[in-house]
Parts: structure tokens; sequence; C-alpha cells
């Protein structure tokens, strides 16, 4: 279906990535937001709270995190699309409730503009250090989907993105930005909301008798029902079996638990998004993503007037690992150079999926600022020579 | 003839889901006493069921939300009452009821309760407590009296408990009443009650945890809990919350404590924007946009 | 003719003995067998008394027990739902 245009700000704006993921949000009917403010993230919500009076929806501001992370589901199962919005220290109070959003299938958006850490770190200083959170910070085993967007015009167009994998997914979407996409100034153009493609909620169109909460009908994915429609259905973050009660068997366990893994994995290469660019006829590959990958860009230029094959291939889905793109690519290029702000994260499943086919060379930087780009074509050259 | 057959219903019975019975709960536990009272609560405010959502955090109490049937929302440890915060903002017309321990509402949620009735979020919390912390095995709680032993303090409880109809008073609930689990009578129109206010809503039932509770503090079981409940209990309606402390052995004072009326958060978030935005302000969302 | 009639669903029972305690009428005591589960619910021993108050409802933490006014004493929709249902009376 197309956008509600109450929720569209349609024209050309010049503004920074935290208000578009804001209008994003709006764009793609989220009409409730919890949040917790938290340097660089809290103008999502701010222009949220300004915005959403005038469009239909609601703003409240918790006293946690932990309280911002689970008023959103209450949203959602109230029949909201409903997100929230942190960075790191927040990010990580959200983890229990991340695991309820992929246990009880809520399907919700928790923006994470990424910063220094550990600890509080750099508050107002980019990073990359929560990619491997974003898919491990909740114990048990489960899937998400995470997108990195690297501009402002991005965090506009993968914010709609990001609910729309929610909704059809019914799973939580990390919307992994870091502090410079999200105080990056820049030309984003929204579009009438007629030309914006939304997914609407997988609501049961079964009765009350014939509904069951939990049961797939194919494709993996339940249908949802929201309170007050008269299903009485029952949700709980204890193991369950189709009617949601809870079932405490292993063998319950194995089929909720395989289902909610294999529902993101048989669409894996639906969801998994990459720009891509001289892959061709590369040696090496640089993969990057978020704002790394604008720097980038930078050295892989400079490798270019150099003479040296370099392709580029830049995750806007990290999660999940697009494992058959790099297997393909490790099979033709020498190496692959992955630099990223982290001391070494998403070039572990760079490594993994390539499984010595290819060699990869981290490019690490703690987080405080971006990489220079000569650091960057130091290790293309030193790839290039493997 | 053990087996009665008869062509009657128990009248709490389409109110749970039967297809889970017996529940998980140990011989002599007050909560499904508890659930007996809300149920003729439900039939006597004749409240709509489809309006109803219930939201429970974990715990012994915490499964209450599996019992009853209605939209019923089991979900994290102490995170009940934000869960039902969102729910109540998404869409106003529910009522939601929050039904919960006092571990859950007031040690590892108590950061939510008191904050949700400072904004007197109009939700309906019914807080049973058993004094301890019963389905991890008997540990203390911040609702243990003093010298009560528990798993965690097998010398006796040292540290000072919640009062926590002083607490949510002090917070803001504009109605807030205590029974215990013998005076299911009371606790259901208490219940009802609370129906009838727009605002935060706090009840809480003492109630046994013979496994946990009374077997290691020598008080009995169930049963002589609630005589205990019987001869101790004193009905003090309208008594000064900070007076209304529970001991190890001594007097339980209940009653309806605070009946008052303030707006709720509801009312004013729309006063607000009202008056600062004028007819720009769009007050109902408009859920249908989301589905299909 | 009693008031009122008690209703036992025996096999929720786990013999709190709450029904028997709080029975304005002392209508009840637990009985000596058992049910599967191995508790003693209570059974009626003094029928003529019961006012089908359902004291012995609201207190009965397991659903177990209830009753009824004699005037109530009629199929209805509800109890045939119940026993389709439920199946254990």
């Amino acid at each position: 279906m197309k956008a509600d245009p109450h929720g569209v700000l349609t024209g050309t704006h010049f503004i920074d990535g935290d208000h578009a993921c804001c209008e994003g949000a709006l764009a793609a009917g989220a009409r409730f937001a919890a949040g917790y403010p938290i340097t660089p993230s809290t103008e999502v919500v701010e222009r949220f709270a300004a915005r959403v009076p005038m469009v239909g929806g609601t703003f409240i501001q918790m006293e946690d995190e932990l309280a911002a992370s689970i008023a959103l589901q209450g949203g959602v199962w109230g029949g909201a699309k409903a997100f929230t919005v942190t960075s790191g220290p927040g990010f990580s109070l959200m983890m229990e409730h991340i695991g309820y959003a992929a246990m009880t299938e809520t399907p919700c958006v928790f923006v994470d503009v990424q910063r220094g850490g550990p600890s509080t770190g750099l508050p107002t200083l980019p990073a990359q250090a929560d990619m491997m959170q974003a898919r491990w910070g909740s114990h048990g085993d489960y899937e998400i989907i995470a997108l990195c967007p690297n501009s402002p015009q991005e965090c506009f167009d993968l914010t709609i993105k990001a609910f729309n994998l929610a909704e059809e997914f019914r799973v939580p979407v990390m919307f992994m930005m870091d502090e410079v996409v999200g105080h990056m100034t820049e030309k984003v153009v929204i579009p009438p909301a007629d030309q914006i493609e939304v997914v609407p909620r997988k609501h049961t169109h079964k009765s009350v008798e014939d509904y069951l909460p939990y049961a797939t009908n194919g494709d993996m994915v339940p249908e949802m029902a929201h309170a007050g429609e008269g299903y009485k259905f029952h949700v709980t973050g204890l193991t369950h079996d189709e009617r949601g009660y809870p079932n405490m068997t292993p063998q319950t366990q194995d089929k909720l638990v395989r289902r909610l893994q294999n529902k993101i994995r048989i669409a894996v290469d639906r969801i998994c998004l990459f720009e891509e660019d001289g892959l061709e006829n590369a040696e090496v590959v640089v993969i990057s993503y978020g704002i790394t990958s604008r720097v980038a860009q930078r050295a892989i230029d400079m490798a270019h007037e150099r003479g040296l094959k370099v392709g580029k291939l830049r995750l806007i889905t990290a999660w999940p690992f697009p494992d058959k793109k790099i297997v393909e690519l490790a099979a033709r290029v020498k190496a692959f150079v992955v630099p990223e702000l982290n001391l070494g994260q998403m070039v572990r499943e760079v490594e993994r999926a390539a499984a010595g086919k290819a060699k990869t060379f981290a490019v690490s930087h703690a987080g405080g600022g971006v990489h220079n780009p000569e650091e960057i074509l130091r290790a293309i050259v030193e790839a290039s020579r493997c | 003839m053990l087996n009665v057959i008869d062509d009657t219903v128990n009248p709490v019975e389409p109110f749970l889901r039967t297809d889970r019975m017996p529940h998980i709960w140990c011989p002599g536990c007050g909560i499904g006493t508890t659930v007996n009272s809300f149920a003729r609560a439900l039939i006597d405010s004749k409240i709509d069921l489809q309006t109803l959502a219930l939201v429970s955090g974990i715990g012994c109490t915490g499964r209450v939300a599996g019992y009853v049937k209605l939209d019923s929302f089991h979900t994290t440890h102490g995170r009940a009452i934000p869960f039902a915060t969102g729910l109540k903002l998404a869409n106003p017309k529910l009522n939601v009821v929050v039904y919960s321990g006092d571990g859950d509402l007031s040690a590892i949620g108590g950061n939510h309760l008191i904050h949700a009735a400072r904004r007197n979020i109009d939700l309906k919390v019914i807080c049973v407590n058993n004094l301890i912390y019963a389905m991890t095995g008997g540990q203390t709680a911040p609702t243990t009296p003093g010298h009560a032993t528990t798993s965690t303090n097998p010398y006796g409880t040292f540290e000072p408990a919640f009062n926590l109809p002083h607490l949510v008073e002090a917070a803001g609930a504009v109605y807030v009443a205590r029974w215990t689990t013998f005076h299911v009578r009371q606790l259901s129109r208490s219940i009802s009650e609370a129906f009838q206010k727009k605002g935060f809503s706090f009840i809480e039932v003492i109630s046994p945890c013979p496994t946990l509770y009374q077997r290691r503090n020598k008080m009995g079981d169930g049963l002589d809990t609630m005589k205990y409940y019987k001869e101790k209990s004193k009905v003090k309606n309208g008594a000064p919350t900070s007076e209304v402390g529970l001991t190890l052995n001594g007097e339980i004072v209940v009653g309806k404590f605070v009946d008052r009326d303030r707006p709720d958060y509801q009312s004013m978030m729309r006063a607000q924007y009202v008056e600062s935005l004028g007819d720009r302000y769009i007050e109902e969302p408009e859920m249908e946009c989301v589905c299909g | 003719m009693a008031k009122g009639r008690v209703s036992i669903v025996v096999e929720r029972c786990k013999a709190c003995g709450f029904c028997v305690e709080f029975c304005p009428t002392h209508v009840l005591a637990l009985s000596s067998a058992f049910n599967s589960k191995g508790y003693h619910p209570p059974h009626v021993v003094h029928p003529e008394k019961c006012s089908g108050c359902d004291l012995c409802g609201m207190y009965c933490p397991d659903f177990a027990i209830y009753g009824t006014k004699s005037a109530e004493m009629k199929p209805t929709d509800a109890a045939k739902e119940a026993k389709a249902v439920g199946g254990e009376k």
C-alpha cells in the first residue's frame, strides 16, 4: 500500500540524518515512539515529538531505555507502527526487549545512532562498534535484520525499508546509524506519499474462532491481531506453541526457534541490499558500511588513480550477513579490505564467509572520528600485492 | 462421589483459559483467589471484555496473563507497566490492567511503577504481594518484612521494606487500596471501583506463599495464613498510607486508602496539544492504516 | 430444601482447605478420597445448609468449586460450552 500522506513531508529538505530518520519513520506510518534521551540520537525523537501531534500519534519520553524498548512493543500490539531511538549505552539496556520482540514476533524498529564505547565512551563522536551487539546482544538464538545508512537521504529511505521489513517478517529491525551520518546535514528528497511503498501489518483475516496467534500458513510468518479486536489472544516471551500458550518442551523450542531463524534465512537474498561498483574485474574488494563507506570511496578513487583493480561492496544490509555474495567474490578476488569504526566486527563475518579463499585485511579504527582514506589506501595496496 | 456432575458453570470460567488448567500455582497459594475477585469485578462492573487487555510481568503472579481469556501479555521481568503504557497510548479505548507480583512491580519494575503513577497513566494495577520472590525460590523482596527468613537472608531480613500504598500515593496514584486474599469481596469491589476511575489505580493484595514464605518462617500453610489474615487484618478506610507498613507477625491494615481525582496522562496531553496547536492537533491516531 | 448447591471440579482441587474453612454455613469437609493428583478434595457433608453464596468459589485458588443459588440451577449455554471444553467435571 501507499504511505499515509499525513506523515509525508514531501519536498526537498536540507536536514541531518537524525531528522531524516524521523521523517522516514513518519512516512513509513510510525505513529508511536517511546524514547529516552541519549546523544547522538535524541534529535530523532525530538523531531518526532514535534511532528507527531499534527500527524495523529503519540510520543512518550519514558523513564529509561528498558521502558522505552518495551513501551514501543505495547504500542505495536495496540495497533501502531512503533519505534525507539538510542545510542550505545541505551542500546545495551534494550537488549532484553530485542529478544522479546524476536520471540513474540513484534514488528518494530530500533534505531541505534552509534557512538564510541564501551560504556559511556564517546557520547558525541562516531563509532560502528555496536554491529555485533545488534546481531547477538540478546540471549538465545534469534535473527534480526540490520540496515546501515550512509547519508541523510538513506536515513530517510532506509528507515521506511526498516519498517517494511519489520512488518513483512514480524521481526525487530536494527537501524544502525552512526554519529556522523546522524549529524551530517545534506539534501534529502522526500517524494509524494503515492510514490512511497509501505508494507501494511500482516493482520489476520481469520475469524476469532479460527485464529491461532502463532500458526503459520506456509510462509513462516504468523498473522497478527491487535488487542481490543476480540481475539483474546495470549502473547508470552516463554517458549510457546501455535496457540501462543507456554509449552516448555524441547520439541516446541526446536520448532519455534528454528522458525524464528529460518523465516529470515530463507529470505536472505531478498533482504540483503548492497551497493557495488567495479566488482567485475576487481582483484581487491573494499567492504564497508555506514559513514566508513564514504571514506572508503575516497580510498577506492585514489587506488583507481594508481591503476589498482579495486571494487566496492557496500553493505546496506549488515544482518543477515550476505554470505552468498562474499563466497562468490572470494572465489575470484585476491583479497577483501574491511575498514570499520571498531576493532574488527563485520570483518570477522567476511573472514568466515571467505573461508580462506581470499585474504581479509581489517582496517580498524577505535572510533571518535573517521578513517583517513590513506589508511584504507595502504591496506588496498598491501592487499593488491598479496 | 467426588466428581459432581451438574449443568451449572463456575461463574469465573468464561474469564479463564480452562484448557490450561490445572494451573501451576502451589496448593494454598493465593494468586488464584485474587483471580476470582478480579473475575467477579469484571462481571459486576459489566466491562466490555473486548476492550480489556491484561499485562503481566514475570513471576508467579506474572502467570495470570496466561490463564485469563482476554488479550493478555506476559512481558519481561519488571516491564509490565511500560508495556501497558504503550498499549494504552496506542489504543486509548482499551482498558488496561497490569497484574503482577511485588518483586516484579516494586523491585525490578520499581522505576516504572513510580513514573506511571506520577504521569497518572490510566492503568489498573493489581499487585499480588506475597512478600517474597516465589518463582525463583524464596529470596528477599523489597516487601519482605524485617526479620523474615528468606533464602538470601537466611539469618533474617534486615533491610527495610517498601510500604507500597505509601510509595504509590506519594508518586501520584489516584486510587490506592490494600486487601488480603481473605477479603475476597472487598477486593472485588475495589477492582470494580478502580475500573470507574480514570488514572493510575493501585490495589495491593497480600497473599500467602505457603511453599516459600510461610514454610520458611514457620507460619504454617496457606490456610493458616488465611486465618492469620482474618484475625490480624484491620479495615481502616482512609488510613494515612504512612501508617500501613507491614511487619512480620503484626496487624495488617487494609482498606481503601486513597480515592482522589487528577487528570490522567492522556487528558493532560490532549489539553496541552489543543492549547499549543489548536486545530493543527490531530487527536485520534487512525490505527486502521497499518493493516492491509 | 437447600437454597443453593455446591459444585466441585475434583481434578482441579489442590486441597488447600479454604472452602471448608470459610464456608459460612459449614457445608463442606475435606474428603478422605484422592483425586488423580493425590489431593483430598472437599465433599459436601451438609447439602441442606448451602445458601449458594459462592464464597467457596470466591476463595478457591484453583477454580475447583463454586456455589449456585437454587433458582440459577438450570442449564445455560455457558454451562454447555464449558462442558464441551473442559469435560473434567
